[in-house]
This record gives structure tokens, sequence and C-alpha cells, in this order.
């Protein structure tokens, strides 16, 4: 039957037809095509592949990264400590010091305060002094205004002379 | 894609979409106009419709309107004591008539000339080789504008694209790293022509419907590439198994014979692989179709039914046919480069 039977018109065509397709497609059709999909499958599997060591590179980093932010951060009490040491130590010393110079400052002022109660009282001493002997004079005066109690009183003098000790 | 064809399939089956929707009655008398107008007379010669459909013709017939064939005329070639063009109505003034298959013979001596006539298929065959070329062509154009590493592919590139890459990959991973991009074009062209005719042939109107990878002559003409791909590019240790096998010595006599006679099997097997594949599924699809005409005389319930059978039978089939359609063209495909594949190994294998 003509079914199974391959005509000879159809086969020639076939081979025509199959063959200047198939030529012109090899030629400017089908390797342009698979050489850009070589190219991409190419470049995804590259960047795959680089992709997986910027991972490792990344995994890498991070541990670093940890490791640095970790004595960062030790480094930032340990300053933060010292600091304060410092800060007390500098107070700590500041304190005396003010506690000496306010010491020193007070027993200057006593010093002072003495020094110049010992002239006052001096002072105050020389004038009741002087007073005492101005009011002996006057009483002095007043009383020797008559003769009799002139006698009377170098004659007290002399006795109490006489009772005193030799050399006064 | 598969879909697009079912729908265009189901609108240009005009005897079913018409039938389904109508009551029963109705279906059933314009099931059986169709059927008058479609056969001869009162019967419906269902091996007639078929084989002219499944088969070559010289012009390329496409309804039957009120008795009268509408067909485009295709042009007859014929070399006998020189070469003759003319169209089928002007046959005779040229000396030829049609034999009982069908083809055309001297009408004196009713010997067969060289027919090299541009038939229905050789038509249908211009017609998808033509858009295969523009198709890939066009997706060629599309990579040597653009920068495939940069960008994806647009448009009818990004669609043939996944096909060529299929055929591509087949190509390296049964051919080997080494010389696949050698015979990569041979399996690209074979899988995306198989492919396109496969398709364009479930295709029941004009492009289509012509029943090309059905056809042995097709088939065979892709094995015979094939074959002489293999048999032509084949290394030392390929004709050394072949003809010689490292075998134990009483073997030695017979497995040449063995060998070269496989060798000889495996393009008849590729050809009626998908010769028998796709021509089982047209009958098929066919056969469904002539039910509806064949039950239009047995009533309208029986016919209504069988008609509604039918037509569900037929959407299945037609569906069948597109997975069919792809699983023979990658058959075909990734059995020639394994043959291909097979030919070219080396003494280290």
């Amino acid at each position: 039957m003509s079914l199974v039977t391959p005509d000879l018109g159809l086969l020639f065509w076939m081979v025509v037809i199959f063959g200047t397709v198939f030529f012109l497609l090899a030629k400017f059709g089908f390797p342009i095509i698979t050489d850009s999909l070589d190219k991409r499958n190419a470049k995804i599997s590259k960047s795959l592949k680089d992709a997986d060591e910027i991972a490792v590179l990344m995994s890498d980093w991070k541990v670093e990264h940890a490791r640095l932010m970790e004595e960062a951060r030790r480094e930032h009490s340990a300053i933060l400590r010292s600091a304060t040491e410092t800060k007390s130590r500098i107070m700590d010393e500041a304190r005396a010091k003010a506690r000496l110079e306010t010491e020193k400052m007070v027993a200057d002022a006593k010093r002072q305060i003495a020094a110049e109660k010992e002239s006052a009282l001096r002072d105050v001493r020389k004038e009741i002094a002087l007073l005492s002997v101005e009011v002996a004079e006057k009483i002095l005066r007043s009383e020797l205004s008559d003769e009799s109690s002139q006698r009377s009183f170098i004659d007290s003098l002399v006795d109490e002379a006489h009772q005193t000790p030799l050399h006064s | 894609m598969i879909l697009a064809f079912l729908i265009s399939l189901l609108l240009v089956m005009p005897g079913i979409g018409v039938s389904v929707m109508p009551g029963t009655d109705q279906a059933s008398e314009i099931a059986g106009q169709a059927g008058n107008d479609g056969g001869s007379g009162e019967e419906v010669d269902v091996s007639e419709i078929i084989f002219e459909h499944i088969g070559d013709e010289y012009e390329w017939h496409m309804a039957t309107w009120k008795g009268k064939d509408i067909a485009i005329p295709l042009p007859c070639i014929v070399i006998e004591d020189g070469v003759q063009v003319f169209t089928l109505h002007h046959a005779e003034e040229h000396g030829y008539k049609l034999n009982e298959n069908g083809k055309l013979v001297n009408a004196r001596t009713g010997k067969r000339p060289i027919d090299l006539s541009i038939t229905k298929n050789v038509a249908a065959l211009m017609i998808s080789s033509l858009l295969l070329l523009v198709v890939v062509l066009i997706t060629a154009r599309w990579y040597k504008r653009h920068d495939a590493l940069e960008e994806a592919p647009t448009g009818l590139a990004a669609a043939v694209e996944p096909l060529i890459a299929m055929a591509h990959e087949m190509a390296r991973e049964n051919i080997g790293e080494k010389d696949y991009r050698k015979f990569s074009p041979y399996l690209c062209m074979v899988f995306l022509w198989i492919l396109f005719n496969n398709f364009l042939g479930i295709v029941p109107f004009f492009p289509g419907g012509a029943n090309l990878t059905g056809n042995i002559a097709i088939t065979l003409v892709l094995a015979l590439f094939t074959f002489f791909t293999v048999n032509f590019c084949g290394t030392r240790h390929y004709y050394k198994e072949l003809f010689n096998p490292d075998v134990p010595g009483f073997l030695k006599p017979i497995m040449p014979i063995i060998e070269v006679f496989s060798a000889l099997m495996k393009p008849v097997s590729l050809t009626v692989r998908l010769f028998a594949n796709m021509l089982a599924g047209h009958i098929m699809i066919l056969c469904m179709v002539c039910t509806i005409f064949i039950v239009a005389k047995y009533g309208p319930a029986l016919s209504g039914g069988l008609t509604l059978v039918s037509v569900l039978f037929g959407v299945f089939l037609d569906a069948l046919e597109c997975l069919v359609a792809f699983i023979q063209a990658y058959v075909f495909t990734t059995l020639s480069s394994i043959y291909i594949g097979l030919a070219r190994q080396h003494e280290e294998h």
C-alpha cells in the first residue's frame, strides 16, 4: 500500500528542503544561539562558584569582624575603667590638696588672729598703764594739794619702803 | 502553546462545534448534512476520508462546499522525456491520469513517471520549513543584537530558546563534552523540525493539517540523515567494534553480522517509530471525528450521545497527540544523539 512505500518525489523534496534549511540554520541560526547559551551557562556556573567563594570569605570576615568587635568592646571598657580610675584619683588628689590648703589657711588665720590679739592686748595694756598713771597722777595731785597730806603721803611711802625688801 | 492548538482545533471543527451546542435533533441533522457533504451518497466512507487526510494529494483539498471541492491547486512536475509542469485539472491534456492509488501515471502506458510534483505534503514541507527558518533566524538575530549575558531573551527568542537549549543539552549529554558542538546544530534542527511539523500536523486547517511526520518518506529521510551522520562521523573505535568486536573466538564470525545488522536497523526503527506514532494519532483523531457522521443516521438519542462521547474522546486524543508530538520529537532527537555518541566513542571508554 502507498502508506508504507516512500514516495520518490516527497523523498527528493524532503532531502532538498531539509538539507537547505539545515545548511542555512547550521550556518546562521543554531551556532549563534547555542554559543550564547553556552556562554550564559558558563557565566552562571562561574557566578555560582564566585558566590560560594564570596560566602566563604564573608563567613571568614564575619568571624574576623566579631573578633574585632569583641576586642574593641574590651578596649572600650578598659579605657572607660582607666578613665574612671584616673578621674577618681585626680579628684582624691584635688580633694587632699584642697584640704591641706584649707588647713594651712586656717592655721595661718589662727596664727594671725593670735598675733592680732596679742598686739591688741599689748595696746590695751599700754593704754591701761598710761591711763592708770594719769589717774594716779590726778589722784595724787588732788590728794597732795595741801601740806599735811603731802607729808602723810611721804610717810606712807617711807613706811612702805621699809616694809618691802631692801633692794626695791 | 498546546492549549492554543487545542482551542484552534476545536474552533475549526465545525461539525463538532455546532453539533454539541444545540439540541440533539439539530445536531444529528447538521451532522447528517455534513456527512452527506463529506462522503458520496448516504453512506460515509470512513476509510476514504481517513486516507485522504493522512495521505498525499496533488492539490490541497480544504473543504467541500455544496458538492464542490475547495482546493488549492499545486503544480505537478513530472519528468519523462523532458520536464512537464501542470495542475491536476490539466493532467489529461498532458497525457497523464491518476491511477487507483491516486498517483499520476502515463495515460497511455500506465507507467509512473519521475514524479517531483509539489504535492500537498511537499507544500506543507516548504511552508513549515520556511516558518522554522524564519523563527530560528529571528531568534538568532535576537542573540546577535543583544548580550545574552546581560538580559533575558524576550518574545520569540524566549519561546524558542528552551527548545534549542533542550536539544543542545541532549547533544552534550549523549555525545560528550569533546565534540558535541559539531553535532548540536543537526540535533537542534531535527528536534525543532519534528516538533514543528508534529504540531502543525495536529492543526486541522490550511498551513497545518498535512500528515508530514506521519509519512514514511519524511521519517525515512530524517532517519537516513541520522544514519549517515553516525556512519560518516564514526571513530576508528566504532568501526572496529562494528566489524571486529572484542569477543571470544567462536563468536568472531557471527558478531560482525549482528553488529552491522543492528546498525542498519537503527534508521529503520527511527523511521517506523516516528511514522507509526504520528500516523496512529492522526487516524485515531479522524476516527473519532468520523464517528459523529457515521452515527448521524441512528436517531437523535443514540447519535447525540455518541457524538458527545466522540467529542470528549476527540478532545482527549488531541491532548494526547500534543503530548505524543513532543515525546516523539524528543525521542527521535535523543536516539539520534545516542547513536552519534556511540559512534564518537574512543578507545579509552
